[in-house]
């Protein structure tokens, strides 16, 4: 038996895909920027010199880093209300657990960036009268994201990807459009196909600017 | 003592790491113009005393004082205190392991300190950069980048750094100690015409004939304490006590 593959329906509902091109790349974006203040605040918060600071800070990383996605998407758009007595919608819901949950794994990104800095460093500049600020800023923070950009980047596809958990709470992202798509074209192989070259086409080029920014960030070596 | 003319006082000096007591009340006057070279075994404190001069290692007992004023570990000082940052402008240092800034060039690295911390403009500041280049002879690597230097290199060029801040003392930490052998000459001459200009210095090393000859006093020290002290030619060359000489032995045979 031979496939007769047939774009022709789907690609009528193309425009609903990109839609679902459209609300991906929102929560991505949102939930990497949200991502990066709370990570920045979770791995200053675990470098401090309060214990009580690093206990909460370590708490939530670990609570978030150690469930699955999925159950904290779902947790936070079923249970949450429930226990909160107020109504949640999926947006709210989706956009704050991916962010927590990027923030989490960039956080200790983060902190290992900033602790692979030599601490001679911080003496040297220290030793020409800097500031702590001003050798955060001018000696150890340029040094950390050089350390840290791998990792982030790589955590930063797989949040792409991570969004297309979203359709279980009904948002109409990439995967969700996609099974839209599916029910009215009765196509699933050519719509599923379709969606995976549009995750493609979206994190190939990113993937590709990363790199690029590395072997520029490089030429110190 | 002459407390008031002295560039850097220290009285009654002490610094524990938990338990361990490395510096066990040490009382120094380092005198502008002089040279002073420190030696002693490895532990005896050397490298712990000259970085409580700049507040590198904050003392846990006694006082350091900078031109008769009293150093504090705060950033700022207060009502007549000096801060480190103020102390740091004015007395430099220059490490064992260069620590030169690896993302910046080498014109960067001279720069960072008197841009960011002197409030100089870029163009004064590269002036003097490439004036200090010249001195340690390396007007021809501004623009590389640390990685691409040989250990001496880095070493002259963490001293012009320290040079761009226009300190007043410089400390040098055993900055020939991580070098290798036929790299050590070429750092050492920077150091010795520094010595020429009048340039006030603390020289930890272990390079005797080194200190013998630029050092105008050297300190013998040991489990914490100054055991011996006079002139380079006193302590090196006609050492009383037996341990000094025990010491010295060691770099004879």
């Amino acid at each position: 038996m031979t496939y007769h593959w047939d774009f022709y329906t789907v690609m009528q509902s193309f425009d609903l895909m990109l839609w679902g091109v459209w609300i991906t790349f929102v929560y991505t974006l949102g939930s990497i920027l949200i991502g990066i203040v709370v990570g920045a605040a979770s791995c200053y918060a675990r470098l401090s010199r309060f214990w009580w600071l690093r206990l909460i800070s370590r708490s939530y990383q670990e609570l978030f880093r150690c469930t699955p996605l999925l159950v904290q998407i779902l947790w936070a758009y079923y249970a949450l209300p429930m226990l909160l007595g107020i109504s949640i919608s999926n947006t709210t819901a989706g956009l704050l657990t991916l962010s927590l949950y990027v923030g989490s794994f960039y956080a200790e990104i983060f902190r290992g960036g900033i602790l692979a800095v030599d601490k001679g460093q911080r003496e040297a500049s220290a030793a020409i009268g800097m500031s702590s600020v001003q050798s955060m800023r001018y000696i150890i923070m340029p040094q950390a994201i050089k350390n840290m950009l791998p990792a982030f980047i790589n955590q930063s596809v797989i949040q792409l990807k991570n969004t297309s958990l979203l359709y279980a709470i009904s948002i109409a992202e990439l995967t969700y459009m996609t099974s839209v798509v599916t029910s009215e074209s009765y196509r699933p192989l050519e719509a599923y196909s379709l969606a995976a070259v549009l995750y493609f086409a979206m994190l190939f080029p990113l993937t590709q600017i990363a790199d690029h920014f590395e072997r520029r960030m490089r030429r110190s070596d | 003592m002459t407390t008031t003319s002295a560039v850097i006082s220290v009285r009654g000096l002490g610094k524990s790491f938990g338990k361990l007591e490395v510096l066990k009340g040490i009382d120094l006057d380092l005198m502008p113009g002089e040279v002073l070279g420190v030696i002693g075994p490895s532990g005896s404190g050397k490298s712990t005393l000259i970085r409580c001069l700049n507040m590198m290692e904050v003392p846990t007992a006694g006082e350091v004082r900078f031109q008769g004023r009293p150093v504090t570990p705060k950033f700022r000082g207060r009502g007549g205190a000096i801060g480190t940052g103020e102390l740091r402008r004015k007395v430099g240092m220059v490490f064992q392991h260069f620590n030169l800034f690896p993302h910046l060039t080498v014109l960067g690295n001279i720069t960072a300190g008197p841009t960011k911390v002197l409030g100089e403009s870029r163009a004064e500041a590269e002036a003097h950069a490439m004036d200090l280049l010249g001195q340690v002879g390396l007007a021809d690597k501004a623009k590389a980048y640390p990685a691409h230097l040989s250990g001496g290199q880095k070493q002259r060029v963490a001293i012009a750094r320290s040079l761009a801040m226009r300190p007043e003392v410089l400390l040098l930490d055993e900055v020939t100690s991580a070098l290798d052998p036929e790299l050590v000459g070429e750092v050492l001459a920077v150091i010795r015409r520094l010595a020429d200009t009048g340039m006030t210095m603390v020289l930890v090393t272990h390079e005797m004939g080194f200190a013998a000859d630029v050092a105008s006093r050297v300190l013998f020290m040991e489990g914490g304490r100054i055991a011996e002290e006079g002139s380079a030619e006193q302590i090196l060359r006609n050492p009383t006590s037996e341990r000094l000489r025990s010491f010295l032995s060691r770099f004879h045979s």
